[in-house]
């Protein structure tokens, strides 16, 4: 499957990663080498095989309603790039 | 005291407990060994201080009569695992700067346990790399270079893991296991790494790659220490969903039994890949052999879909990172590139921060999951999945263990493999196991032609570790591998 | 119903809206986390290191929130799938740590269902729900706090949501407005949502579109993020306007997602959306499917209380409260429990008339809630007793609940008290009447001669005479006597 450079700028877009200009090409090429490898799965028969998201074999665990976290806002702020009175701050954001 | 740093955990805990040295006695030793080995990059975080710290507690411990299993053993961790005050960079320039406020679970059973803290050692970035090459802060080289002169990787993710075990300069790691992790750079290091069942270890705490297939597992150099640390690590963890909610065995006893009368041994032809080196195929033999010696009936397996298992492999893991990895981002933690307008921040944050390698998978598992893509590489590749744990099935209602190697090739040069694809070959081997989320473990074996180390791998059953465990003693025993220290 | 519809220059269309309402779940700790979900806190207090989304945290799922929605299905007679999937939807945004918020896709909790919605005057029309899904909520930005930065407070993070979403079947501003309040109702009844829209307890997320009889559906925008009933109906009214308004322009609707501005009345594209999105929906790998068994499910469903519906009903056929009065003690479940302790072995359409006149004029006037009432339910019904035995007429009943409701005072004391107990013998009547009479021969006079409206005026007179004490049915009987 061909991937073009317009398809690489807007996966990295959609991932939030800036690429260059001058990178795209490079970029696309290599991404195509990769996907057309893994183009051979296409050859596999699956139909009627379930997809599988996880192989744990267990049920989902339930956790009681409680409150036993939370409470140390200094902690969640500890590292953070920019803070003020207790917020994260980001550049503002127009809605 | 330099014979200190050539012993297995099993030895020192003897050791200790005869008092031929005291724990910092031992924490020295492997303090100096890991300075004298400076140049071969071990560490992203050494914690020198810290682990002289704990040896004291340990000491005391063992003086009261209270020691702890793991007390007065030195170890690394890789640095993935979060520990609490101590940076946790997961080799990325992203969160070069990041000190956890938590400990992770895996973490925290081995310091309950009395273990003592060296450091956090490299990786690959975010555990993204068969070579230890795509870390931020330079890759660990295999100690077993000074063998041919030249830089050799110790194999990735968990290359600084494995290579700090081999030079003796900690007793165990830990490490983190996702299509090979834990077992290609054990192989090319020439020690023992595990990768237990996958919920077997908490991943709680662990910095996440691709959630449904990693796992955490140790590195030693021996079984029976890598059956000892892995006693500690596992459990059931009520914060980790995915964790096995199984009690742990005493691993410790699956060893050490050299009868394997009605063992059966699966030998997958599917795994003779066109291009493997005769060393290899001549190793994976011998291996057999050895097993077929103690009583094993050796039977030949089919696992048809093994070839598909890379592609499978580079289609879940690059989908599941692209989304755990959307959290680095420059807000909350970690490396930001400040700019004016928030998307701005984010794009060239992540450009900056992250190596080229984990863009290019983060990239993929984009692509992979976006609309259009979803079902011919997502889809596919969970159904393909499906299809290589029924393989897997299959065959183990006939056999008990599957044997094969671990790796393709021994450890190569450092900046050898440009090409992404031929590197994920690496993985050939150990990607279906973890596809499945059976367990497997790396035995050193014997060494290749030029003298470096090579390693059968032993796939076991869902939660059946003490027959992987069984099995590897029985090739420890009989393979005599010559550990570097 | 008449069609609604908006007319512009040239045609008239009809307008098709769907409804996503987004209910936090009443639990204490949030979906995933075990912090809590208090409101009001200081900025990032109700945070846990999972809703930081720090390196290497995991979610673990409060079965409370599984059952409040279960409960919800089961309320909104929806079927419950016994296997559902928690999905990522993946984009960033400042207040969404994880670079992805868990919600649930191909896969939902709750499947479809129907509401019926009710009118004024009486009329009811059903709405179909399509799905119900648990999601964690994000967290909060404030814009206003610096001139170029943005302040995120992570509190809400990780908060439960019910996302119910309706079908396509709402044709008018006041349908989504009975709608919205009819869930709102039936999630107070089970106890699954506090319904509270100040606080952001229930929000609202509107596609609106338009078209001309028999064309088929036109293009949708959604627009986001409406906290009260009145500005759903505002921003529909506003949004299908200009929608009708760019097709006359002959200009096409294009499908984005919209702000709704009260202060101008307009809606206005949301920048922060701009980028088309696509959310790469994929099973959350650190959590498995949600497998339910029927007996799971049976146990919830026995402990479903009454709801609006059924007490409609059972106030019209078994209270004999009229229609409009029942549909209007039925929504709200403090209501309807007051109406049944204030009715207890009672004349329920007697009580049903002070609730919906006396008390909820004396509430409103107010400002207070039911549920703060200065007069209980109890003494609402004892009041109603001594209007049913002729202890105090209606209109005396009138002056003890307005001393009710300013004592808190019971009413035979205030009855007592300020002795307003209705005189209702003829021996303490007769003589009143007589001096009525003695006191008027010459109107007597008249009314013997046949101005026969007269009589109203001895009546006035009788009661008059007794401070408005007596009983006034009596008093026509006596007085008629006396005068024939
Ligand atoms: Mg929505
Ligand atoms: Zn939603």
């Amino acid at each position: 499957m061909p991937i073009d450079k317009d398809t690489v700028s807007k996966v990295s877009n959609l991932a939030r990663i800036k690429i260059d200009n001058n990178q795209l090409e490079k970029i696309s090429k290599e991404l195509e080498a990769v996907m057309g490898w893994i183009d051979s799965l296409s050859e596999v028969e699956t139909s009627g095989i379930e997809p599988v998201a996880n192989v744990t074999g267990q049920k989902l665990p339930l956790r009681e309603d409680k409150v036993t976290d939370g409470g140390y806002s200094d902690k969640i702020l500890n590292n953070a790039p920019e803070k003020e009175g207790g917020f994260f701050v980001v550049p503002k954001v127009i809605e | 005291m330099s014979e200190i740093v050539s012993k297995t955990i099993l030895q020192i805990k003897e050791g200790l407990k005869k008092r031929d040295y005291s724990a910092l006695e031992v924490t020295d030793a492997f303090i100096s060994a890991s300075e004298s080995n400076k140049k071969l990059n071990f560490y992203n975080t050494f914690t020198k201080e810290k682990a002289i710290e704990m040896a004291k507690t340990s000491q005391s411990r063992i003086d009261s009569g209270e020691d702890k299993i793991l007390d007065g053993i030195p170890i690394a961790i890789k640095d993935l695992f979060c520990t609490e005050g101590t940076l946790t960079t997961a080799s990325s320039k992203i969160l070069g700067n990041f000190i956890p406020n938590y400990e992770s679970t895996v973490t925290q059973n081995l310091w309950d346990a009395g273990a003592i803290m060296l450091g956090k050692v490299g990786c690959d970035e975010f555990a993204m790399g068969s070579s230890n090459e795509t870390s931020f802060f330079g890759e660990v080289i295999n100690p077993w270079s000074k063998v041919i002169n030249k830089n050799l990787s110790p194999g990735g993710s968990s290359g600084g893991s494995a290579a700090v075990v081999s030079a003796g300069a900690a007793l165990a790691a830990t490490g983190t296991d996702t299509g090979g992790s834990i077992r290609q750079p054990a192989a090319f290091c020439g020690v023992t790494g595990i990768k237990p069942t996958y919920g077997r270890c908490s991943r709680w705490g662990i910095i996440a790659f691709a959630s449904s297939l990693d796992q955490a597992g140790p590195i030693t150099k021996t079984v029976n220490d890598s059956a000892l640390m892995l006693n500690v690590m596992s459990g059931f963890d009520p914060k980790d969903s995915t964790s096995a909610n199984k009690n742990t065995p005493d691993f410790l006893k699956a060893c050490g039994n050299f009868n394997l009368k009605n063992l059966k041994v699966g030998i997958p032809k599917e795994y003779q890949i066109s291009g493997m080196s005769s060393e290899i195929i001549n190793l994976w033999e011998t291996g057999h052999g050895w097993l077929k010696d103690r009583g094993a009936d050796i039977i030949e397996v089919s696992l048809p879909h093994t070839k598909y298992a890379l592609p499978t492999y580079y289609v879940i893991a690059p989908a599941e990172a692209s989304s755990n990895l959307a959290r680095y981002d420059g807000v909350k933690y970690g490396y930001r590139n400040s700019q004016n307008h928030l998307d701005d921040l984010y794009a060239n944050t992540r450009a900056d921060g992250f190596g080229n390698e984990v863009k290019r998978r983060i990239l993929i598992g984009t692509y992979v999951l976006s609309a259009g893509y979803y079902d011919a590489y997502y889809r596919k590749a969970q159904r393909v999945r499906n299809l290589i744990i029924q393989d897997f099935n299959k065959v183990f209602k006939d056999v008990d263990v599957i044997l094969t190697p671990t790796t393709p090739s021994a450890a190569f040069e450092v900046g050898s493999q440009q090409d992404p694809i031929s590197m994920y070959m690496n993985d050939v081997f150990t990607v279906p196991a973890s596809l499945a989320g059976l367990p497997a473990m790396s035995v050193p074996s014997g060494l290749s032609t030029n003298g470096l180390p090579l390693g059968l791998q032993i796939i076991g059953k869902q939660f059946d570790e003490e027959n992987v465990l069984k099995v590897a003693s029985n090739i420890e025993d009989q393979a005599k591998f010559p550990f570097l220290n | 119903m008449e069609k609604f519809l908006i007319h512009g220059e040239k045609d008239d269309y009809q307008i098709v809206v769907g409804l996503e309402v987004h209910a936090q779940v009443n639990s204490q700790s949030k979906l995933f986390s075990g912090s809590s979900t208090n409101f009001g806190s200081k900025p990032n207090e109700n945070v846990s290191l999972v809703d930081a989304a720090m390196p290497g945290m995991l979610p673990v799922i409060n079965e409370f929130c599984i059952k409040q929605a279960i409960k919800s299905g089961l309320g909104l007679n929806a079927k419950i799938n016994k296997f559902s999937v928690f999905d990522r939807k993946n984009y960033f945004y400042a207040d969404l740590p994880q670079g992805y918020q868990i919600s649930q896709y191909s896969d939902p909790i709750v499947g479809e269902g129907t509401v019926e919605i009710n009118f004024p005057d009486g009329a009811t029309k059903k709405i179909g729900i399509e799905r119900i899904h648990l999601e964690q909520d994000a967290g909060k930005s404030l814009h206003d706090q610096h001139p170029s930065k943005s302040y995120i407070d992570l509190n809400r993070s990780g908060v439960a949501l019910m996302e119910i979403v309706s079908k396509p079947d709402i044709s008018s501003p006041e349908e989504a407005g009975a709608y919205i309040k009819k869930i709102r109702s039936i999630l107070r009844y089970l106890g699954t949502c506090d319904g509270n829209m100040e606080q952001g307890s229930l929000r609202c997320d509107v596609n609106v579109s338009v078209k001309k009889d028999g064309d088929p559906l036109g293009i949708r925008c959604e627009i986001k993020n409406l906290n009260s009933v009145r500005f759903v109906m505002q921003a529909i009214t506003t949004e299908a306007h200009r929608q009708v308004e760019e097709i006359e322009n002959g200009n096409e609707i294009i499908q984005e997602t919209r702000l709704f501005d009260a202060v101008k009345s307009e809606t206005r594209p949301m920048r922060s959306k701009e980028n088309a999105h696509d959310y790469r929906y994929f099973p959350d790998p650190d959590l498995i499917p949600l497998v339910l068994t029927d007996e799971y499910i049976n146990d919830i469903k026995k402990s479903l209380p009454s709801l609006p519906d059924q007490i409609r009903k059972n106030l019209v056929d078994n209270y004999g409260v009229s229609e409009y009065d029942a549909s209007v003690i039925s929504e709200e479940k403090e209501i309807s429990d007051y109406f049944f302790l204030a009715s207890k072995g009672r004349d329920g359409k007697l009580v049903s008339n002070w609730l919906t006149t006396e008390l909820f004029g004396s509430l409103n006037k107010n400002n207070l809630k039911i549920e703060d009432s200065p007069i209980s339910p109890e003494h609402l019904g004892e009041l109603v007793d001594f209007i049913s035995d002729g202890t105090i007429s209606g209109r005396i009943a009138k002056d003890v609940f307005a001393e009710m409701f300013e004592t808190k005072k019971n009413p035979s004391n205030v009855i007592d008290e300020k002795g307003l107990k209705q005189i209702s013998s003829s021996d303490d009547l007769i003589p009143m009447i007589e001096r009525v009479i003695s006191n008027n021969l010459d109107k007597v006079d008249e009314y013997k001669n046949g101005k026969e409206q007269l009589f109203g005026f001895f009546v006035g007179q009788v009661m008059k005479e007794s401070s408005g004490k007596a009983n006034p049915k009596l008093v026509n009987q006596l007085l008629k006597e006396k005068l024939n």
